[in-house]
Protein backbone atom coordinates (compact mmCIF):
# COMPACT_ATOMS: atom_id res chain seq x y z
CA UNK A 1 0.00 0.00 0.00
CA UNK A 2 2.78 2.41 1.04
CA UNK A 3 4.93 1.08 -2.19
CA UNK A 4 1.30 1.77 -4.29
CA UNK A 5 1.02 5.60 -2.67
CA UNK A 6 4.97 6.26 -2.98
CA UNK A 7 4.41 5.31 -6.95
CA UNK A 8 1.44 7.32 -7.16
CA UNK A 9 3.01 10.70 -5.18
CA UNK A 10 6.09 10.57 -7.60
CA UNK A 11 4.31 10.58 -10.85
CA UNK A 12 2.17 13.08 -9.85
CA UNK A 13 5.40 15.21 -8.83
CA UNK A 14 7.08 14.23 -12.51
CA UNK A 15 3.48 15.77 -14.07
CA UNK A 16 3.50 18.45 -11.94
CA UNK A 17 6.84 19.23 -13.71
CA UNK A 18 6.33 17.76 -16.58
CA UNK A 19 3.01 18.99 -17.87
CA UNK A 20 4.04 22.80 -17.04
CA UNK A 21 7.35 22.59 -18.86
CA UNK A 22 5.49 21.49 -21.99
CA UNK A 23 3.53 24.33 -21.93
CA UNK A 24 6.32 26.62 -21.43
CA UNK A 25 8.00 24.54 -24.37
CA UNK A 26 4.92 25.38 -26.12
CA UNK A 27 4.89 29.52 -25.16
CA UNK A 28 9.09 29.33 -25.81
CA UNK A 29 8.58 28.81 -29.62
CA UNK A 30 5.79 31.63 -29.17
CA UNK A 31 8.34 33.82 -27.99
CA UNK A 32 11.18 33.25 -30.13
CA UNK A 33 8.88 33.99 -33.16
CA UNK A 34 7.87 37.08 -31.58
CA UNK A 35 11.31 38.06 -30.01
CA UNK A 36 13.10 37.48 -33.52
CA UNK A 37 10.16 39.05 -34.88
CA UNK A 38 10.94 42.55 -32.53
CA UNK A 39 14.11 42.46 -33.73
CA UNK A 40 13.79 42.42 -37.57
CA UNK A 41 10.64 45.04 -36.48
CA UNK A 42 8.03 43.40 -37.63
CA UNK A 43 5.43 41.56 -35.27
CA UNK A 44 5.42 38.17 -35.12
CA UNK A 45 2.31 36.26 -35.09
CA UNK A 46 -0.18 37.76 -33.99
CA UNK A 47 -3.28 36.55 -35.64
CA UNK A 48 -4.77 33.42 -33.68
CA UNK A 49 -5.82 34.42 -30.16
CA UNK A 50 -5.29 37.84 -28.78
CA UNK A 51 -1.29 39.08 -29.01
CA UNK A 52 -1.08 35.73 -30.94
CA UNK A 53 -0.89 33.66 -28.02
CA UNK A 54 -2.85 31.03 -29.09
CA UNK A 55 -0.32 30.17 -31.70
CA UNK A 56 1.77 27.32 -30.24
CA UNK A 57 -1.59 25.62 -29.85
CA UNK A 58 -2.00 25.67 -33.86
CA UNK A 59 1.26 24.34 -34.15
CA UNK A 60 1.33 21.79 -32.10
CA UNK A 61 -2.48 20.59 -34.01
CA UNK A 62 -0.90 20.67 -36.79
CA UNK A 63 1.88 19.16 -36.10
CA UNK A 64 0.11 15.96 -34.88
CA UNK A 65 -2.34 15.85 -37.56
CA UNK A 66 0.37 15.29 -39.95
CA UNK A 67 1.44 12.59 -41.13
CA UNK A 68 4.77 10.69 -39.77
CA UNK A 69 6.06 9.75 -42.99
CA UNK A 70 8.63 6.64 -42.73
CA UNK A 71 10.98 6.95 -45.98
CA UNK A 72 11.94 3.85 -47.18
CA UNK A 73 15.41 2.13 -46.42
CA UNK A 74 15.33 3.81 -43.23
CA UNK A 75 16.34 1.43 -39.63
CA UNK A 76 12.75 2.05 -38.42
CA UNK A 77 13.28 0.33 -34.80
CA UNK A 78 16.36 3.18 -34.38
CA UNK A 79 14.23 5.80 -36.50
CA UNK A 80 11.62 5.49 -34.26
CA UNK A 81 13.54 5.42 -30.97
CA UNK A 82 15.59 8.38 -31.84
CA UNK A 83 13.25 11.32 -31.18
CA UNK A 84 12.51 9.57 -27.77
CA UNK A 85 16.23 8.82 -27.58
CA UNK A 86 16.57 12.94 -27.25
CA UNK A 87 13.46 13.63 -25.74
CA UNK A 88 14.01 11.45 -22.38
CA UNK A 89 17.26 12.64 -21.01
CA UNK A 90 16.01 16.72 -21.96
CA UNK A 91 13.22 15.70 -19.68
CA UNK A 92 14.81 13.32 -17.01
CA UNK A 93 17.23 15.96 -16.51
CA UNK A 94 14.42 18.46 -14.72
CA UNK A 95 14.60 16.00 -12.10
CA UNK A 96 16.88 17.28 -9.89
CA UNK A 97 16.59 20.77 -10.94
CA UNK A 98 15.56 23.20 -7.17
CA UNK A 99 12.87 25.44 -7.71
CA UNK A 100 13.22 26.96 -4.44
CA UNK A 101 14.44 25.49 -1.17
CA UNK A 102 13.32 21.98 -0.80
CA UNK A 103 11.87 22.16 -3.89
CA UNK A 104 12.90 19.45 -6.17
CA UNK A 105 11.66 16.33 -7.72
CA UNK A 106 15.13 14.70 -6.48
CA UNK A 107 17.56 16.07 -4.01
CA UNK A 108 20.50 14.02 -4.98
CA UNK A 109 23.58 14.98 -3.73
CA UNK A 110 25.45 13.70 -7.32
CA UNK A 111 23.02 16.01 -8.75
CA UNK A 112 25.88 18.04 -11.17
CA UNK A 113 27.11 14.88 -12.42
CA UNK A 114 23.67 13.43 -13.41
CA UNK A 115 23.17 16.67 -15.02
CA UNK A 116 26.24 16.79 -16.91
CA UNK A 117 25.58 13.09 -17.72
CA UNK A 118 21.71 13.99 -19.10
CA UNK A 119 22.65 16.80 -21.11
CA UNK A 120 25.59 14.55 -22.70
CA UNK A 121 22.97 11.67 -23.36
CA UNK A 122 20.68 14.03 -25.58
CA UNK A 123 23.51 13.47 -28.21
CA UNK A 124 22.68 9.70 -28.95
CA UNK A 125 19.18 10.38 -29.95
CA UNK A 126 20.71 13.32 -32.45
CA UNK A 127 23.48 10.69 -34.42
CA UNK A 128 20.68 7.79 -34.18
CA UNK A 129 17.94 10.23 -36.01
CA UNK A 130 21.19 11.13 -38.37
CA UNK A 131 22.24 7.59 -39.03
CA UNK A 132 18.84 5.80 -39.08
CA UNK A 133 17.48 8.52 -41.63
CA UNK A 134 19.48 7.13 -44.51
CA UNK A 135 20.36 10.42 -45.53
CA UNK A 136 23.22 12.41 -46.37
CA UNK A 137 22.37 15.61 -44.99
CA UNK A 138 21.11 13.61 -41.94
CA UNK A 139 24.25 12.18 -41.57
CA UNK A 140 26.04 15.43 -41.78
CA UNK A 141 24.10 16.67 -39.09
CA UNK A 142 24.42 14.17 -36.91
CA UNK A 143 28.21 13.77 -37.37
CA UNK A 144 28.60 17.80 -37.05
CA UNK A 145 26.73 17.41 -34.15
CA UNK A 146 28.57 15.13 -32.21
CA UNK A 147 31.84 16.53 -33.10
CA UNK A 148 30.34 19.54 -32.24
CA UNK A 149 28.87 18.53 -28.69
CA UNK A 150 31.70 16.43 -28.08
CA UNK A 151 34.00 19.51 -28.06
CA UNK A 152 31.63 21.38 -25.91
CA UNK A 153 31.41 19.11 -23.19
CA UNK A 154 34.85 19.22 -22.23
CA UNK A 155 34.46 22.97 -21.49
CA UNK A 156 31.07 23.34 -20.59
CA UNK A 157 32.27 20.06 -17.49
CA UNK A 158 35.40 22.24 -17.17
CA UNK A 159 32.95 25.31 -16.34
CA UNK A 160 31.32 23.03 -13.95
CA UNK A 161 34.21 22.04 -12.20
CA UNK A 162 34.91 25.85 -10.80
CA UNK A 163 31.29 25.75 -9.28
CA UNK A 164 31.93 22.73 -7.55
CA UNK A 165 35.64 24.45 -6.40
CA UNK A 166 33.66 27.66 -5.23
CA UNK A 167 30.56 25.62 -3.66
CA UNK A 168 32.21 22.65 -1.98
CA UNK A 169 28.92 19.87 -3.22
CA UNK A 170 27.65 18.53 -6.30
CA UNK A 171 24.10 18.66 -4.59
CA UNK A 172 22.32 21.90 -6.52
CA UNK A 173 20.19 23.34 -3.93
CA UNK A 174 23.78 23.21 -1.98
CA UNK A 175 25.15 25.45 -4.58
CA UNK A 176 22.86 27.63 -4.49
CA UNK A 177 22.71 28.04 -0.41
CA UNK A 178 26.62 28.67 -0.69
CA UNK A 179 26.11 31.66 -3.01
CA UNK A 180 24.07 33.29 -0.37
CA UNK A 181 25.22 36.17 1.63
CA UNK A 182 24.34 39.60 2.86
CA UNK A 183 26.48 41.26 -0.57
CA UNK A 184 23.15 39.73 -2.23
CA UNK A 185 24.33 40.19 -6.08
CA UNK A 186 27.78 40.37 -5.57
CA UNK A 187 27.84 37.15 -3.55
CA UNK A 188 26.85 34.85 -6.81
CA UNK A 189 29.45 32.84 -8.07
CA UNK A 190 29.32 34.88 -11.62
CA UNK A 191 31.95 37.05 -10.25
CA UNK A 192 34.73 35.12 -9.18
CA UNK A 193 33.94 32.75 -11.89
CA UNK A 194 33.10 35.56 -14.83
CA UNK A 195 34.93 33.47 -17.59
CA UNK A 196 33.68 30.17 -16.62
CA UNK A 197 30.04 31.61 -16.17
CA UNK A 198 30.43 32.94 -20.06
CA UNK A 199 32.10 29.90 -21.30
CA UNK A 200 29.16 28.17 -19.72
CA UNK A 201 26.53 29.41 -21.19
CA UNK A 202 28.03 30.09 -24.85
CA UNK A 203 29.01 26.27 -24.03
CA UNK A 204 25.21 25.49 -23.24
CA UNK A 205 24.32 27.43 -26.47
CA UNK A 206 26.81 25.14 -28.70
CA UNK A 207 25.35 22.00 -26.45
CA UNK A 208 21.82 22.33 -27.46
CA UNK A 209 23.00 23.65 -31.46
CA UNK A 210 21.25 26.67 -31.21
CA UNK A 211 22.25 30.00 -33.45
CA UNK A 212 25.01 30.81 -33.95
CA UNK A 213 26.30 27.37 -33.68
CA UNK A 214 23.43 25.64 -35.08
CA UNK A 215 25.66 24.18 -38.00
CA UNK A 216 23.45 21.09 -37.33
CA UNK A 217 20.81 21.88 -38.99
CA UNK A 218 22.29 24.68 -41.04
CA UNK A 219 19.66 24.87 -43.66
CA UNK A 220 21.77 26.60 -46.35
CA UNK A 221 23.85 23.72 -46.94
CA UNK A 222 21.95 21.00 -45.20
CA UNK A 223 18.93 21.82 -45.48
CA UNK A 224 17.75 20.55 -41.72
CA UNK A 225 19.89 18.34 -40.51
CA UNK A 226 19.40 15.41 -38.33
CA UNK A 227 15.70 15.44 -38.81
CA UNK A 228 15.25 16.53 -42.27
CA UNK A 229 13.79 13.33 -42.84
CA UNK A 230 11.19 13.51 -40.01
CA UNK A 231 7.97 15.36 -39.75
CA UNK A 232 4.89 15.63 -37.89
CA UNK A 233 4.55 14.31 -34.24
CA UNK A 234 8.29 12.55 -34.43
CA UNK A 235 9.35 15.87 -35.54
CA UNK A 236 7.07 17.85 -32.79
CA UNK A 237 9.44 15.57 -29.82
CA UNK A 238 12.67 16.38 -31.74
CA UNK A 239 11.25 20.29 -31.61
CA UNK A 240 10.19 19.81 -27.95
CA UNK A 241 13.42 17.93 -26.77
CA UNK A 242 15.61 21.01 -28.01
CA UNK A 243 13.65 23.50 -26.47
CA UNK A 244 13.73 21.94 -23.18
CA UNK A 245 17.24 21.79 -23.49
CA UNK A 246 17.25 25.39 -23.88
CA UNK A 247 15.52 26.06 -20.54
CA UNK A 248 17.18 23.38 -18.97
CA UNK A 249 20.42 25.17 -19.75
CA UNK A 250 18.82 28.82 -19.15
CA UNK A 251 17.67 27.23 -15.50
CA UNK A 252 20.96 25.90 -15.14
CA UNK A 253 23.39 28.96 -15.62
CA UNK A 254 20.86 30.72 -12.97
CA UNK A 255 21.02 28.10 -10.61
CA UNK A 256 25.23 27.62 -10.46
CA UNK A 257 26.07 31.51 -11.55
CA UNK A 258 23.21 33.67 -10.59
CA UNK A 259 21.93 32.45 -7.45
CA UNK A 260 18.84 30.51 -8.09
CA UNK A 261 16.15 31.54 -6.23
CA UNK A 262 18.24 33.97 -3.70
CA UNK A 263 16.90 37.61 -4.22
CA UNK A 264 19.67 39.87 -5.93
CA UNK A 265 19.06 42.81 -3.31
CA UNK A 266 19.66 39.90 -0.71
CA UNK A 267 20.82 42.21 2.99
CA UNK A 268 20.69 45.62 1.19
CA UNK A 269 16.93 46.21 1.86
CA UNK A 270 14.54 44.23 3.27
CA UNK A 271 11.16 43.44 2.96
CA UNK A 272 10.05 41.02 0.36
CA UNK A 273 12.09 42.60 -2.36
CA UNK A 274 15.15 41.20 -0.27
CA UNK A 275 13.58 37.75 0.42
CA UNK A 276 14.50 34.69 -1.66
CA UNK A 277 11.62 33.15 -4.14
CA UNK A 278 11.12 31.35 -6.58
CA UNK A 279 10.00 33.79 -8.99
CA UNK A 280 13.77 35.26 -8.90
CA UNK A 281 14.70 31.54 -10.27
CA UNK A 282 12.36 32.19 -13.28
CA UNK A 283 13.42 35.62 -14.06
CA UNK A 284 17.19 34.92 -13.72
CA UNK A 285 16.48 32.02 -16.51
CA UNK A 286 13.53 33.90 -18.40
CA UNK A 287 16.67 36.61 -18.77
CA UNK A 288 18.95 33.61 -20.89
CA UNK A 289 16.45 31.96 -22.42
CA UNK A 290 15.43 35.44 -23.59
CA UNK A 291 19.23 35.31 -24.49
CA UNK A 292 19.21 31.83 -26.66
CA UNK A 293 16.45 34.22 -29.10
CA UNK A 294 18.73 37.28 -28.75
CA UNK A 295 21.78 35.74 -30.05
CA UNK A 296 19.83 33.88 -33.03
CA UNK A 297 18.39 37.23 -34.07
CA UNK A 298 21.90 38.90 -33.55
CA UNK A 299 24.95 36.71 -34.97
CA UNK A 300 25.45 35.14 -37.86
CA UNK A 301 26.15 31.17 -38.18
CA UNK A 302 29.67 29.66 -37.30
CA UNK A 303 31.48 28.08 -39.97
CA UNK A 304 32.39 24.66 -38.96
CA UNK A 305 36.28 24.77 -38.17
CA UNK A 306 35.74 28.35 -36.41
CA UNK A 307 33.35 26.51 -33.72
CA UNK A 308 36.24 23.50 -33.68
CA UNK A 309 38.65 26.75 -33.17
CA UNK A 310 36.93 28.41 -30.65
CA UNK A 311 35.52 24.81 -28.30
CA UNK A 312 39.27 23.77 -28.57
CA UNK A 313 41.88 26.22 -28.40
CA UNK A 314 39.94 29.11 -26.81
CA UNK A 315 37.29 27.59 -24.19
CA UNK A 316 39.31 24.94 -23.14
CA UNK A 317 42.13 26.77 -22.23
CA UNK A 318 40.43 29.36 -20.44
CA UNK A 319 38.76 27.08 -18.36
CA UNK A 320 41.63 25.26 -17.32
CA UNK A 321 43.28 28.34 -16.81
CA UNK A 322 40.49 30.25 -14.32
CA UNK A 323 40.17 26.56 -12.16
CA UNK A 324 43.05 27.24 -11.12
CA UNK A 325 42.33 30.83 -10.61
CA UNK A 326 39.48 29.59 -8.59
CA UNK A 327 41.38 27.47 -6.45
CA UNK A 328 43.85 29.39 -5.61
CA UNK A 329 40.81 32.40 -4.76
CA UNK A 330 39.59 29.75 -2.47
CA UNK A 331 42.72 28.68 -1.22
CA UNK A 332 43.63 31.99 -0.19
CA UNK A 333 39.94 33.16 1.31
CA UNK A 334 39.82 35.60 -1.50
CA UNK A 335 36.94 33.97 -1.90
CA UNK A 336 34.76 32.47 1.20
CA UNK A 337 33.72 29.06 0.17
CA UNK A 338 29.98 29.13 1.07
CA UNK A 339 29.08 25.68 2.97
CA UNK B 1 50.54 45.60 -30.85
CA UNK B 2 47.72 45.36 -33.25
CA UNK B 3 47.30 41.69 -33.11
CA UNK B 4 47.14 41.48 -29.38
CA UNK B 5 44.39 44.70 -28.78
CA UNK B 6 42.74 42.82 -31.51
CA UNK B 7 43.40 39.70 -29.36
CA UNK B 8 41.95 41.07 -26.55
CA UNK B 9 39.17 42.95 -28.35
CA UNK B 10 37.90 39.32 -29.08
CA UNK B 11 38.37 37.99 -26.19
CA UNK B 12 36.33 40.53 -24.30
CA UNK B 13 33.77 39.73 -27.35
CA UNK B 14 32.95 43.71 -27.99
CA UNK B 15 32.15 42.81 -31.54
CA UNK B 16 29.41 40.42 -30.22
CA UNK B 17 28.16 42.73 -28.05
CA UNK B 18 28.03 46.15 -29.81
CA UNK B 19 26.20 43.59 -32.34
CA UNK B 20 23.62 42.87 -29.36
CA UNK B 21 23.04 45.97 -28.33
CA UNK B 22 22.24 46.99 -32.14
CA UNK B 23 19.52 44.42 -32.40
CA UNK B 24 18.61 45.05 -28.62
CA UNK B 25 17.51 48.61 -29.96
CA UNK B 26 15.68 47.37 -33.01
CA UNK B 27 13.74 45.32 -30.32
CA UNK B 28 11.96 48.28 -28.94
CA UNK B 29 11.39 50.28 -32.56
CA UNK B 30 8.40 50.46 -33.57
CA UNK B 31 7.84 48.25 -35.94
CA UNK B 32 6.91 48.48 -40.02
CA UNK B 33 4.16 45.60 -40.13
CA UNK B 34 1.01 46.98 -41.83
CA UNK B 35 -1.83 44.56 -40.55
CA UNK B 36 -3.37 43.63 -44.06
CA UNK B 37 -7.06 43.68 -44.26
CA UNK B 38 -7.17 45.47 -41.12
CA UNK B 39 -5.03 48.08 -42.23
CA UNK B 40 -4.18 49.58 -46.09
CA UNK B 41 -1.83 51.87 -47.49
CA UNK B 42 -2.82 54.24 -49.44
CA UNK B 43 -3.04 54.26 -52.96
CA UNK B 44 -1.31 56.44 -55.48
CA UNK B 45 -4.58 58.07 -57.84
CA UNK B 46 -2.40 56.57 -60.69
CA UNK B 47 -2.65 52.78 -59.73
CA UNK B 48 -3.47 50.96 -62.33
CA UNK B 49 -5.64 48.08 -61.52
CA UNK B 50 -8.67 46.22 -62.44
CA UNK B 51 -10.01 47.76 -65.63
CA UNK B 52 -13.33 49.72 -65.86
CA UNK B 53 -15.38 51.34 -69.11
CA UNK B 54 -17.37 54.53 -68.03
CA UNK B 55 -20.31 56.60 -69.41
CA UNK B 56 -21.62 59.99 -69.96
CA UNK B 57 -23.04 61.79 -67.16
CA UNK B 58 -26.37 61.08 -69.09
CA UNK B 59 -25.93 57.56 -69.36
CA UNK B 60 -24.48 56.71 -72.62
CA UNK B 61 -21.76 54.65 -72.65
CA UNK B 62 -17.76 56.62 -73.77
CA UNK B 63 -16.66 53.73 -76.07
CA UNK B 64 -16.97 54.24 -79.50
CA UNK B 65 -15.02 51.43 -80.70
CA UNK B 66 -11.72 53.71 -82.56
CA UNK B 67 -9.94 49.73 -81.46
CA UNK B 68 -6.79 52.24 -80.42
CA UNK B 69 -6.77 50.22 -77.23
CA UNK B 70 -6.78 47.35 -78.64
CA UNK B 71 -4.32 48.28 -81.43
CA UNK B 72 -2.34 49.80 -78.41
CA UNK B 73 -2.37 46.75 -75.92
CA UNK B 74 1.24 44.95 -76.09
CA UNK B 75 -0.31 41.57 -74.31
CA UNK B 76 -3.06 41.27 -76.89
CA UNK B 77 -5.18 41.21 -74.07
CA UNK B 78 -8.35 43.38 -75.64
CA UNK B 79 -10.30 42.18 -78.43
CA UNK B 80 -13.32 44.64 -79.65
CA UNK B 81 -16.13 43.91 -82.14
CA UNK B 82 -18.18 46.64 -83.61
CA UNK B 83 -20.95 47.25 -85.52
CA UNK B 84 -23.27 50.64 -86.35
CA UNK B 85 -26.03 51.04 -84.03
CA UNK B 86 -29.51 52.22 -84.86
CA UNK B 87 -29.07 56.19 -84.39
CA UNK B 88 -26.33 55.68 -86.60
CA UNK B 89 -23.40 55.87 -84.26
CA UNK B 90 -20.43 53.18 -83.86
CA UNK B 91 -20.59 51.05 -80.96
CA UNK B 92 -18.99 48.09 -79.41
CA UNK B 93 -20.99 44.47 -79.19
CA UNK B 94 -18.00 43.11 -77.64
CA UNK B 95 -15.07 44.29 -75.36
CA UNK B 96 -13.57 41.66 -73.88
CA UNK B 97 -10.64 41.72 -71.50
CA UNK B 98 -8.35 38.96 -70.44
CA UNK B 99 -6.91 40.03 -66.94
CA UNK B 100 -4.21 36.97 -67.19
CA UNK B 101 -3.12 38.27 -70.35
CA UNK B 102 -3.13 41.92 -69.15
CA UNK B 103 -0.12 43.43 -67.80
CA UNK B 104 -1.60 46.56 -66.85
CA UNK B 105 0.94 48.75 -68.80
CA UNK B 106 -2.24 51.51 -68.95
CA UNK B 107 -1.49 52.02 -72.35
CA UNK B 108 -5.27 51.01 -73.23
CA UNK B 109 -5.99 54.34 -70.45
CA UNK B 110 -3.48 56.86 -72.26
CA UNK B 111 -4.41 55.65 -75.80
CA UNK B 112 -8.52 56.69 -75.37
CA UNK B 113 -9.59 59.52 -76.83
CA UNK B 114 -12.85 59.44 -74.76
CA UNK B 115 -11.48 58.39 -71.36
CA UNK B 116 -13.75 55.20 -71.36
CA UNK B 117 -11.38 52.32 -70.88
CA UNK B 118 -9.49 53.13 -67.21
CA UNK B 119 -7.87 51.47 -64.75
CA UNK B 120 -9.53 51.74 -61.22
CA UNK B 121 -7.35 51.34 -58.13
CA UNK B 122 -9.02 48.05 -57.22
CA UNK B 123 -6.20 45.09 -57.05
CA UNK B 124 -8.04 43.08 -54.82
CA UNK B 125 -10.04 40.57 -56.90
CA UNK B 126 -10.33 37.32 -57.68
CA UNK B 127 -11.57 34.30 -60.06
CA UNK B 128 -13.32 31.06 -58.88
CA UNK B 129 -14.11 29.55 -62.49
CA UNK B 130 -11.93 28.91 -65.50
CA UNK B 131 -12.59 31.48 -67.81
CA UNK B 132 -13.90 34.26 -65.46
CA UNK B 133 -10.45 35.88 -65.78
CA UNK B 134 -11.45 37.25 -69.59
CA UNK B 135 -14.15 40.29 -68.45
CA UNK B 136 -16.78 41.48 -71.24
CA UNK B 137 -18.37 44.81 -71.57
CA UNK B 138 -21.30 44.11 -69.43
CA UNK B 139 -18.71 43.35 -66.45
CA UNK B 140 -16.34 46.15 -67.57
CA UNK B 141 -19.61 48.90 -67.65
CA UNK B 142 -20.75 47.37 -63.97
CA UNK B 143 -17.37 48.17 -62.85
CA UNK B 144 -17.46 51.84 -64.14
CA UNK B 145 -20.96 52.26 -62.82
CA UNK B 146 -20.19 51.45 -59.62
CA UNK B 147 -16.94 53.25 -59.01
CA UNK B 148 -17.61 56.42 -61.24
CA UNK B 149 -17.05 58.69 -58.03
CA UNK B 150 -13.88 57.00 -56.77
CA UNK B 151 -12.65 56.99 -60.98
CA UNK B 152 -13.58 60.53 -61.57
CA UNK B 153 -12.13 61.85 -58.59
CA UNK B 154 -8.76 60.27 -59.24
CA UNK B 155 -8.62 61.39 -62.85
CA UNK B 156 -9.65 64.85 -61.44
CA UNK B 157 -6.65 64.64 -59.43
CA UNK B 158 -4.05 63.78 -61.88
CA UNK B 159 -5.23 66.47 -64.60
CA UNK B 160 -3.09 69.07 -63.55
CA UNK B 161 0.07 67.21 -64.05
CA UNK B 162 -1.31 65.87 -68.00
Amino acid sequence: MDDLILVIWTTVKVLLVSVPLIIAVAFFTLAERKVIGFMQVRMGPNQIGPLGLLQPFADTAKMLFKELVIPTNVDRTLYIIAPLLTLAPAFAAWAVIPFDQGVALSKIDAGLLYLLAMTSLGVYGVILAGWASNSKYAFLGAMRSAAQIVSYEIAMGFALVGVLIASGSLNLEKIVLAQAGNAGFFEWFWLPLLPLFIIYFISGVAETNRAPFDVAEGESEIVAGFHVEYSGAAFAVFFLAEYANMLLISFLAAIMFLGGWLSPVQGWIGGPLGEPSFIWLFAKAGFFAFCYLWFRATFPRYRYDQIMRLGWKVFIPITIVWIVVAAILILTKVVERGI
Amino acid sequence: MGAVTQYFKSLMLKELLVGLSLTGRYFFRPKYTLRYPDEKTPKSNRFRGLHALRRYPNGEERCIACKLCEAVCPALAITIDSEMRADGTRRTTRYDIDLFKCIFCGFCEESCPVDSIVETDIHEYHFEQRGENVVNKMQLLAIGDRYENDIAAARAQDAPFR
